[in-house]
């Protein structure tokens, strides 16, 4: 049976409005871990309006939390930024985007979005209409519950009797978990996790997460030249 | 400019240039297949690293303290397939508890 193009359209809106819903309560714990790792309310409220993309933005956090500095956490935040623009260039034949819409459409090119719009690539029109419906849902839910977190964490006096600083290691996991693909994937994130416990004595807080990306140059080349 | 406000502009506005370059620049310097392949592991060792910094380190100490305790429990919690907030949640009020118990740093 095939589906009229008007109840397709209003499936895709209601799932966008499901996973801006399920992103935005990220949003309640992004918040509250920026505020206990000593950034203002004003500070985290700009990363969700103009970094928009939860990765990089617990990473600037947590760098900082972890006594890193600006340079090592824009560092980490924009290594891991670049596959958003890996996103936007797979989707730009999709969007066909002109003008001011390129500006609006980057801003909101995150994971979600560009998942959304790849799940209904057999047809140009609702590919379209599920990028940007996913995209301005996530970014109004994340926005909001940023504030509400940051509101909320306001308050506590000491984030660690909350276990907090607890909470930042299990938000990278379950940011990382999804994408332990196969094993090959695995044997890169337990290396990974080596090299960093192996230079954290050795180097400044930041450095040893930054090195890590040699591992991706080193096992990316290997696999490029197997293939 | 306080350092926080620094890494806070600094890093909208290159993830800004990143997400529009792939607008505007042509597909073809991208799409190597030495640069995506690179570029698809970068995420995987990142989080990694970041999740092994932020359990064990405090500086350029390695300590362990009830934020391993967290991780454990969260890994537990993601087997099972629990939503992000409750494995980010959840590791936080295993740490919480321990602690009150004295049970930990």
């Amino acid at each position: 049976m095939k589906i009229s193009p008007h109840a397709r359209r209003s499936t895709v809106t209601r799932n966008a409005i499901g996973v801006g819903l399920a992103t935005g309560v990220y949003g309640i714990s992004f918040g509250a871990l920026a505020v206990t790792s000593g950034f203002s309310f004003a500070q985290t409220q700009v990363l969700s309006l103009g970094l928009f993309s939860g990765a990089s933005q617990f990473a600037v956090v947590g760098i900082f939390g972890a006594g890193g500095g600006a340079i090592a956490a824009i560092a980490t935040s924009s290594l891991l930024g670049v596959r958003n623009g890996l996103y936007a260039l797979s989707l730009a034949s999709v969007l066909n985007l002109k003008g001011v819409k390129k500006i609006f459409a980057s801003q909101i090119t995150i994971d979600e979005s560009t998942a959304m719009a790849i799940a209904n690539d057999d047809d140009e029109e609702m590919s379209r209409w599920a990028f940007w419906a996913t995209g301005i849902s996530v970014f109004v839910f994340w926005n909001i519950a940023t504030a509400i977190g940051a509101f909320g964490a306001s308050f506590v006096a000491d984030p660690k009797s909350l276990g907090l600083d607890a909470a930042v290691g299990a938000a990278f996991l379950a940011l990382l978990w999804p994408r332990l693909i196969n094993k090959q994937i695995r044997i890169v994130g337990i290396l990974a996790g080596l090299l960093a416990i192996g230079l954290t004595p050795l180097v400044q807080p930041g450095i040893p997460v930054l090195a890590c990306v040699l591992i991706a140059i080193f096992m990316g080349l290997k696999n490029a030249s197997d293939k | 400019m306080e350092a926080r406000w620094v890494a806070v502009i600094a890093s909208s506005v290159i993830a800004f240039i990143l997400k529009f370059s792939g607008n505007v620049v042509p597909a073809r310097y991208l799409e190597q297949p030495k640069i995506k392949s690179i570029t698809s592991l970068v995420p995987i060792v990142m989080l990694s690293a970041l999740v092994v910094v932020q359990t064990f380190a405090v500086g350029q100490d390695l300590v362990i303290d009830a934020r391993l305790a967290g991780l454990v429990f969260a890994i537990i919690l993601l087997l099972i397939r629990a939503p992000f907030i409750v494995v980010v949640f959840g590791a936080a009020a295993c740490a919480a508890l321990l602690r009150y118990f004295g049970l930990t740093n």
